[in-house]
């Protein structure tokens, strides 16, 4: 099986600190990771590929920096990886997104499946997957939690059956591969990079791809490709007016039950 | 561009019946409508739902598209995409909003793909711009953290998920008049690639997202056994139960409950927050709360920040008696033949 992994880089979170005097986020000089999300997506392919032999390939559009989300999936174990990296594709929303990342799919051959984390932890859409999918014209299975069964075929044909999460339970689903799937948490645990896997994916080779390898005019790319225009950002402040409550617990819960009553929640 | 008119929502129904976010997106549209002076529809896809579709007339809409079929039954992103890109090159809406749940969040981003168009996730406001009609779409980014506005200025229909339980679903009013119009498609329409072999619906109904109120359990919980006092308080205040990633990660909750980053976002009326400590990846989760009560005994625990009533305490000492507190109240409003 071929598998191709959608990894993300973004802000990571953990460094992010709110300004107590504002209340607002800062930042400055936060450090990028690989998208969480992305990690159980990673986790599945190597999965499959231990169960049903093939190749793996994590490709990432981002700046060069970007080549550090890769190296991490090297480091699990994938087995190569892929930068769609140009400044042509600065200020891509997800359609623009989609567009460039379903082209290199597409350019890099033939694939029985597709992976994506569910959503990224920076712009949170959870679109980028779907698009690519749609662009694609292949199956799109979203909130995948578990993949049952794969019956690959030579040439990318076969078929897969998966199970997915929605708010009223579990989905079996059977489709034709090629698809793509996005995977949610519940999916699996993602191993760590061995050290082995570090030295490798040190000195590994990443391909760089741009907008001029894969044929995409000017106009489908970056901001000038990109259907939605973001007009204005603002920082909401966190705070909110704060009643303390330093009493012992009979008297703490009594104020809990008025606070409810206040509000009619009893 | 000029020839695209109209606002669209797209309802949700589960065997057979409206969901209430259907209501709660024809209470953003209406005003959206309004302010265009543009008429309002709803998207109606399902099997055996003619039945219901007036409903959505009295909730707000003046006109519903009806596309009733047995393949439409359960969702399946094929027929359902099918349906909405005909209908849109039909009837060519300027604006469709549908709702951020998994199918929400599924279509519309095929949907946009397939027609070539931008598309707007989670939006907390939606507003349209006076000078130029756009449609302008706020929504959080990074954690809930920064807000940025959006528009679609080039591109038809402009499209937009909004979040379940972000606003009060719209009243129901039977004097309300407008028309449904069923659509019949061909086959192939209805064609899918996909084989819907079963459903497992979930033994325990978490909706942590529907939920109004939303008692959520953090490590400071302290053990699993502890929670009894978390499902019963959520019982009594007919809410649902939330966790932090800390005790999903142990395993104490499985992670449906999971409210945060990498769980679920939730805006209940009330929010209560038992021995979390903050963590801004589950504040990115829980802070569009409307309410929010925290329990923890560390006062400079974070959570505080966010919270408009901040108790410093143990939990062990502090739920029991809240929940036996609560027992009280409730059968003293019985007594009174409640
Ligand atoms: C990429 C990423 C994504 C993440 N996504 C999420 C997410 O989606 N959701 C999420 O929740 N977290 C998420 N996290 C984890 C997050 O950073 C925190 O680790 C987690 O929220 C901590 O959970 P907690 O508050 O339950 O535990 P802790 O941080 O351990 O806090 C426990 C709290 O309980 C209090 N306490 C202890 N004993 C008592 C007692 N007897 N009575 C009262 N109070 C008591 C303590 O004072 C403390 O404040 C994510 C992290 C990363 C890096
Ligand atoms: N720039 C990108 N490069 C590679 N994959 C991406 C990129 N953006 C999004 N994805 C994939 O799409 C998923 C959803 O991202 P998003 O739509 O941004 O929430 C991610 O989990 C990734 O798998």
């Amino acid at each position: 099986m071929r598998i191709v992994v959608l990894v993300k880089y973004v802000p990571d979170t953990d460094e992010i600190k709110i300004d107590p005097a504002t209340g607002t986020m800062v930042r400055e000089g936060i450090p990028g990771i690989i998208n969480p999300l992305d990690l159980y997506a990673v986790e599945e392919a190597l999965r499959l590929r231990e169960d049903y032999g093939g190749e793996t390939l994590a490709l990432s559009m981002g700046p060069l920096a970007a080549e550090g989300a890769l190296r991490e999936t090297l480091s699990m174990g994938v087995d190569r990886a892929v930068l769609l990296t140009d400044r042509r594709f600065a200020g891509s929303d997800t359609w623009a997104t989609a567009r460039a990342l379903s082209m290199a799919v597409r350019h890099l051959g033939d694939f029985d499946l597709v992976l994506c984390g569910e959503r990224a932890t920076d712009g949170e859409t959870g679109q980028v997957g779907p698009e690519v999918g749609a662009m694609l014209g292949i199956p799109v299975v979203t909130y995948v939690s578990r993949i049952e069964e794969v019956c690959p075929v030579e040439g990318g044909a076969g078929q897969i059956r998966c199970e997915r999460l929605t708010e009223e339970g579990y989905q079996l689903v059977e489709t034709a591969l090629p698809a793509l799937l996005t995977v949610v948490k519940e999916i699996n645990e993602p191993r760590l990079p061995t050290f082995r896997g570090k030295l490798a994916a040190r000195r590994a080779e990443i391909q760089h791809l741009t907008a001029d390898d894969l044929g995409l005019p000017s106009g489908e790319t970056g901001l000038q490709g990109s259907p939605t225009r973001v007009v204005k950002v603002f920082y909401p402040s966190l705070a909110r007016d704060t009643e303390m409550v330093y009493e012992p617990p009979e008297r703490a819960v009594e104020r809990i039950l008025a606070f409810l009553e206040e509000h009619s929640l009893t | 561009m000029e020839s695209y008119k109209g606002v669209w929502i797209i309802a949700e129904q589960w065997e057979g019946a409206l969901k209430p976010v259907s209501f709660e997106l024809l209470a953003r549209a209406r005003g959206l409508a309004d302010k265009l002076g543009e008429p309002l529809s709803a998207v109606l896809l399902g099997y055996n739902v003619r039945r219901v579709a007036r409903e959505l007339i009295y909730h707000g809409a003046d006109r519903v598209y009806l596309v009733d079929h047995p393949s439409l039954a359960q969702f399946d992103p094929d027929p359902c995409a099918n349906c909405l890109e005909r209908l849109v090159r039909e009837e060519r809406p300027s604006i469709i909003v549908a709702a951020a749940t998994t199918s929400g969040r599924t279509l519309m981003p095929i949907l946009a793909a397939r027609l070539h168009t931008g598309l707007t996730a989670d939006c907390t406001e939606l507003d349209i711009e006076e000078e130029t009609g756009l449609l302008l779409q706020t929504r959080p980014a990074i954690g809930g953290n920064v807000m940025a506005t959006i528009k679609t200025p080039c591109h038809r229909p402009q499209l937009a998920t909004v979040r379940p339980r972000s606003c009060r679903p719209s009243p129901r009013d039977t004097s309300r008049n407008g028309e449904v119009v069923a659509k019949r498609y061909p086959d192939e329409v209805f064609a899918s690639r996909f084989k819907l072999l079963g459903f497992r619906k979930l033994e325990e109904k978490v909706g942590v997202e529907e939920a109004d109120v939303v008692v959520a359990a953090g490590k400071g919980i302290g053990s699993p056994s502890n929670l009894n006092w978390v499902y019963e308080l959520a019982a009594l205040l007919g809410g649902a139960v939330g966790a932090s990633r800390a005790v999903v990660d142990l395993g104490w909750l499985p992670y449906p409950h999971q409210v945060g980053l990498s769980g679920k976002t939730v805006s209940p009326r009330l929010y209560i927050a038992c021995g979390i400590s903050g963590a801004i990846q589950h504040l990115a989760g829980m802070r569009g709360s409307e309410l929010v009560i925290a329990i923890n005994k560390d006062p400079r625990a974070q959570i505080f920040k966010v919270a408009d009533l901040g108790v410093v305490g143990d939990l062990a000492e502090i739920l029991p008696r809240l929940v036996q507190r609560l027992r009280e109240f409730r059968s003293d409003a019985g007594g009174e033949g409640a």
